[in-house]
């Protein structure tokens, strides 16, 4: 899993049947020092995270299928949870 | 995924069976900023994309189940055409 940032909202008409009810989010991932890491990417959203929270996306397609709630959904990225904190040792 | 601009198309007689009829289109990724981000890849298509419009895609074997029950090998797949996008 990755840390990310929520920057954006994506809306989309035409799109696989899978998505539809789904909200897809922009994010950033971060650094541990929360500077951006890479280029952004859409996750579909499975806890009802907002813009600019911190969340935790899984990149893999079948966990991200599962967050969404659907089998089979062309999907590869998904908001699983909006990190509260995230503590490093030596902090 | 990620979104991305259609920017071509390919085409192939001689190619995998399981690719019969499948429309594959060179995309663009894009930053939300518009900038290119990385390489233009192709990807199949499967929601009446078009040259020029802007789209979001899926990349790994995902990309193959908007044509179940068949199982094409192709490892990115365009899954939605962009109406806009905001940013916070």
């Amino acid at each position: 899993m990755q840390i990310a940032r929520v920057i954006g909202t994506v809306v989309s008409t035409q799109k696989n049947k899978k998505f539809e009810g789904a909200k897809l989010m922009l994010v950033q991932p971060l650094n541990m020092d929360d500077t951006p890491r890479g280029h952004a990417l859409i996750a579909v959203d499975g806890v009802g995270a907002g813009v600019d929270e911190k969340v935790l996306v899984v990149l893999e397609g079948r966990a991200a299928g599962e967050a969404l709630g659907k089998k089979a959904a062309p999907v590869d990225a998904a908001i699983i949870g909006i990190i509260d904190t995230v503590t490093i040792d030596g902090d | 995924m990620q979104l991305a601009r259609v920017i071509g198309d390919v085409v192939m007689t001689r190619k995998d069976e399981h690719l019969t009829g499948i429309k594959l289109l060179l995309v663009q990724p894009l930053t939300p900023g518009r900038e290119p981000a990385g390489r233009p890849l192709v990807a199949v298509d499967s929601v009446g994309a078009g040259v020029g419009e802007e789209v979001f895609f899926v990349r790994g074997r995902e990309a193959s189940f908007p044509f179940y029950p068949a199982e094409p090998p192709v490892d990115a797949g365009i899954v939605g055409i962009v109406d806009h996008w905001d940013l916070g």
